[in-house]
């Protein structure tokens, strides 16, 4: 399995958790931070497990998640 | 785990045809995850420059901020028959009618069956959430029977409302449109089907084949009272019940 890894925009998440639910690594959980539109942003809590899979980033309804996948010697 | 990013390829990012505007949706709702779909299917054809997005009257009548495309705001319902119009004055543009089921399946239902009828080469999105949600969560012909709206608080009764209007199963019956279908956003398959399927409707007009339709079922989970991922498990267990996923019509 390739290392991945996520970027969230904490100013675009707005907290509604579906990305959460999409990971199948278990990789992301909300952080208990506000962002300054006062919504409770995810984060990633196991970024070690992250395949790069873009499952969260597929489900993000706000394309707050940029993903990247470790690169593959040819 | 490496935290150079020069070891690391990027392999999702926002779509080039996107303005990097934040929605106005609620938390979780799926009319993002279109937005996303869209764009990302304008980059893949290669199509901005000579795409128009008329954005309608609700939930996404901002939609004219989020795409860096020519847009026009239209009255309520009457997406389907401006479409036809800039369609018919310059068919070299690529025309997406994106409209929710209040303005579809409801005010706009005469423009938008005969837009059909008359095989307009156009794509039409149309949006399916149950319920009016821009202007407080009234109920839609498109609302299931005993659900709970401000406006049919104790549950759509059939006998006083009548019944969820399967839209799509009537454009389905007219003989000119190319591809009628109804999709999903629950899960990321589901999300990847709606993908293909919009490629293809774009694909469609590009191709001048016709008319196509795909009815994306979505949340709204402010008006539904859910949680977002209880929304998407409502639509896998009650709503898909009543507005069956797959193809309807495919004549491409």
């Amino acid at each position: 399995m390739p290392r991945g890894m996520v970027v969230i925009d904490k100013e675009r998440c707005k907290g509604c958790g579906l990305c959460i639910a999409a990971c199948p690594q278990k990789v992301l959980a909300y952080s208990g931070q506000l962002n300054h539109s006062g919504y409770n942003v995810v984060h990633t809590e196991h970024p070690e497990a992250c395949v790069g899979c873009t499952f969260c980033a597929l489900t993000c309804p706000d394309i707050a998640i940029e993903v990247y996948r470790e690169k593959v010697a040819a | 785990m490496p935290t150079d990013l020069d070891s690391m390829v990027k392999v999702f990012s926002r779509p080039k045809s996107l303005t990097e505007a934040r929605s106005t949706y609620c938390p979780g709702c799926q009319h993002g995850i279109l937005t996303r779909i869209i764009g990302q299917t304008i980059d893949e054809l290669n199509i901005a420059e000579r795409t128009l997005i008329i954005a309608p009257v609700g939930c996404s009548v901002f939609a004219y901020l989020w795409y860096r495309c020519d847009a026009v705001q239209v009255a309520h319902g009457r997406a389907s028959a401006v479409a036809t119009g800039i369609k018919r004055a310059d068919p070299n543009l690529v025309v997406l009618s994106y409209q929710g089921d209040g303005d579809f399946a409801s005010i706009g239902t005469a423009e938008s069956i005969h837009a059909a009828n008359r095989g307009e080469n156009i794509t039409v999105i149309f949006v399916n959430n149950q319920v009016y949600g821009m202007t407080g969560g009234e109920m839609a012909p498109t609302t299931l029977i005993g659900q709970k709206t401000t406006t049919t608080p104790s549950g759509r009764d059939a006998a006083m409302f009548g019944y969820p209007i399967r839209f799509s199963e009537m454009i389905a019956q007219l003989d000119a449109p190319v591809y009628v279908t109804r999709q999903a956003l629950y899960d990321t398959k589901r999300i990847m089907d709606a993908t293909k399927a919009i490629k293809k409707a774009f694909t469609n007009q590009v191709e001048g084949k016709g008319y196509s339709l795909v009815e994306v079922l979505a949340t709204c989970p402010t008006n539904w009272h859910m949680k977002p991922v209880d929304a998407s498990r409502h639509v896998v267990d009650v709503v898909t019940k009543v507005y069956p996923l797959g193809d309807l019509v495919d004549r491409g």
